[in-house]
């Protein structure tokens, strides 16, 4: 789902974002990405929604060269990858509704299609009861679960988050990590930046540690259980943080 | 049914940020009023600095022996003399006729017509009549020796020139001027109420929106506001002129000239004006934000 072979990013100051980066991810992964600020997590992430370029290496998402895509169809590109954001970087001026609607207006999509889908979403993520509200006046958890049903309302095949538990206390991060398990259990490959060790740690799945802009670690964090359901995933991550048996 | 979500899309936006929505209005009002109330007193300066020059002319006076044959050879002669526009010939009697009509008692004292065959020269261009009036006085003499004088007005001549060339070029400069504020002064407009925008259009840009379809609502906001702005002024103006400029351009002459624009067309330039400018000022804004 996502390659990335030798890639090199050089801001224009002379900081280094990422040195020669090389990794991938399946499809249907659920893969965490951690490291110290400045490590060049959001260099990852915003090389992958093309908001930067890389200045070396080439990046494969779903089988197409990202160097390849021109600047008139990155917008066509950004359909298919679902971000989430530490800020949540919802529309003010809308409500929970049209916020969700807004994605697939862009992508051209039916009244119809909307109408049908917008409500199925919100049920997804909890929202039901709050269609009508303005982003001011929901809590910072309801407003990253507008942000997650944004970012899924059109099935991407890839979503990445980043930070998407920065700003939430602790229960209600167990909370979106449960709906972001939920997506990724429908086949949607998700990746997440988090520098949250604890949360990592707990929810045992690839972890991805970049540093200085290298990758330094990758593995499976314990045992991989991977078709958990997302309530017995919940009751693991509310659990008291223990390491898991197996590991020293 | 595009343009259905986008006009929509833009009337929302207006009424959520209604003051700078309203700013730009006023900016666009005041603008179009200045312009509105601008471009007529520049062609009307433009219309009576031509109106002198085209008067600028040489008169050429026969002796009052010459005759018939004398007047064509002398009027083919003037037509030779270079950037002599055209020539228009007044006989004695004509002259008389015309005199007699504006001081009938004066002439009626006379016996005789003691008018000569007059010519008017006019030049081709205002420009050129003192060089003409050079050519028909060569060496102090006179071009043909049937020719009793040539006028010579050469300080009043020079003046009007001087002045009706100062007046065109100041009133193209301030015009130009004027439009400049205008376009900088509404485009600033905008940039300020579009800042106050940016994040939303970056997560528009993030969610997969194209640049044209984050931008034409924009546009069409820039249209419907500057169209308003617009058409307030030109009520402010069309209602300044029936009030004040209609009964007065009956006994006022600069009003009444003629060659200014009619209020239809300048309705029209306003419009296309204010919604344009707008138009364009806002799609041309939102570029810098665009960059995502």
């Amino acid at each position: 789902m996502i390659e990335f072979r030798g890639v090199s990013k050089r801001y224009s100051g002379g900081d280094v974002g990422l040195d020669d980066v090389t990794f991938s991810v399946e499809r249907g992964d659920f893969v965490f990405l951690v490291g110290a600020t400045g490590s060049g997590k959001s260099t990852v992430m915003r090389l992958l929604i093309k908001e930067l370029e890389p200045t070396a290496g080439t990046i494969r998402v779903a089988g197409h060269d990202l160097g390849e895509i021109k600047r008139k169809r990155i917008a066509y590109y950004r359909r298919n990858v679902g971000v989430v954001f530490q800020d949540f970087k919802l529309l003010p001026a809308r409500t929970v509704y049209d916020n969700v609607a807004y994605a697939l207006q862009v992508t051209g999509g039916t009244r119809r299609e909307i109408r049908e889908k917008v409500p199925d979403i919100l049920r997804l993520t909890g929202l039901s009861t709050k269609l009508h509200n303005y982003p001011d006046q929901l809590s910072g958890g309801e407003q990253q679960r507008v942000s997650i049903a944004r970012a899924f309302v059109n099935h991407p095949p890839l979503l990445l988050a980043d930070e998407p538990t920065g700003n939430l206390d602790p229960e209600t991060s167990v909370d979106i990590m449960r709906l972001l398990y939920r997506i990724n259990r429908t086949g949607t490959t998700v990746l997440i930046a988090s520098h949250d060790q604890a949360m990592v740690d707990k929810m045992r799945r690839r972890v991805l540690e970049l540093a200085h802009g290298r990758v330094v670690r990758d593995e499976a964090t314990g045992f991989y259980a991977r078709d958990e359901t997302t309530r017995e995933f919940a009751r693991r991550l509310r659990a008291p943080s223990s390491r898991p048996p197996g590991l020293a | 049914m595009r343009f259905g979500f986008f006009l929509r899309e833009s009337i929302r936006s207006m009424r959520r940020s209604a003051a700078p929505s309203f700013a730009a209005l006023a900016t666009v009002l005041v603008t179009m009023l200045v312009l509105g109330v601008f471009i007529p007193i520049v062609q009307a300066t433009n219309g009576a600095a031509n109106s002198v020059r085209g008067r600028v002319m040489v008169d050429v006076y026969m002796r009052t022996s010459a005759t018939a044959a004398d007047d064509a050879r002398v009027r083919g002669e003037l037509l030779r003399v270079p950037h002599v526009g055209s020539v228009q010939f007044v006989s004695k009697t004509t002259a008389l006729t015309q005199q007699s009509a504006q001081d009938p008692q004066a002439f009626q004292l006379l016996s005789s017509n003691p008018l000569p065959d007059t010519f008017h020269v006019l030049p081709d261009k205002p420009g050129n009549v003192l060089a003409i009036q050079r050519a028909l006085t060569p060496g102090g003499g006179m071009l043909d020796p049937m020719i009793q004088t040539v006028s010579d007005r050469q300080q009043d001549t020079k003046k009007i020139l001087e002045v009706t060339n100062l007046v065109t070029i100041t009133a193209a400069v301030l015009t130009v001027l004027l439009v400049l504020a205008s376009i900088l002064l509404i485009a600033n407009t905008i940039r300020l109420s579009l800042y106050s925008r940016r994040r939303e259009v970056e997560v528009m840009k993030l969610v997969g929106a194209t640049d044209w379809f984050i931008r034409w609502p924009f546009v069409i906001e820039g249209m419907i506001v500057g169209s308003v702005g617009a058409l307030m002024a030109i009520a402010v103006l069309g209602a300044t002129k029936i009030a004040l400029l209609d009964p007065l351009a009956s006994n006022w002459t600069l009003i009444a000239a003629p060659r200014t624009i009619a209020f239809s067309v300048l309705v029209v330039v306003l419009l296309a004006a204010g919604a344009l400018v707008s138009a364009v000022g806002s799609g041309l804004s939102l570029r810098r934000f665009l960059r995502v």
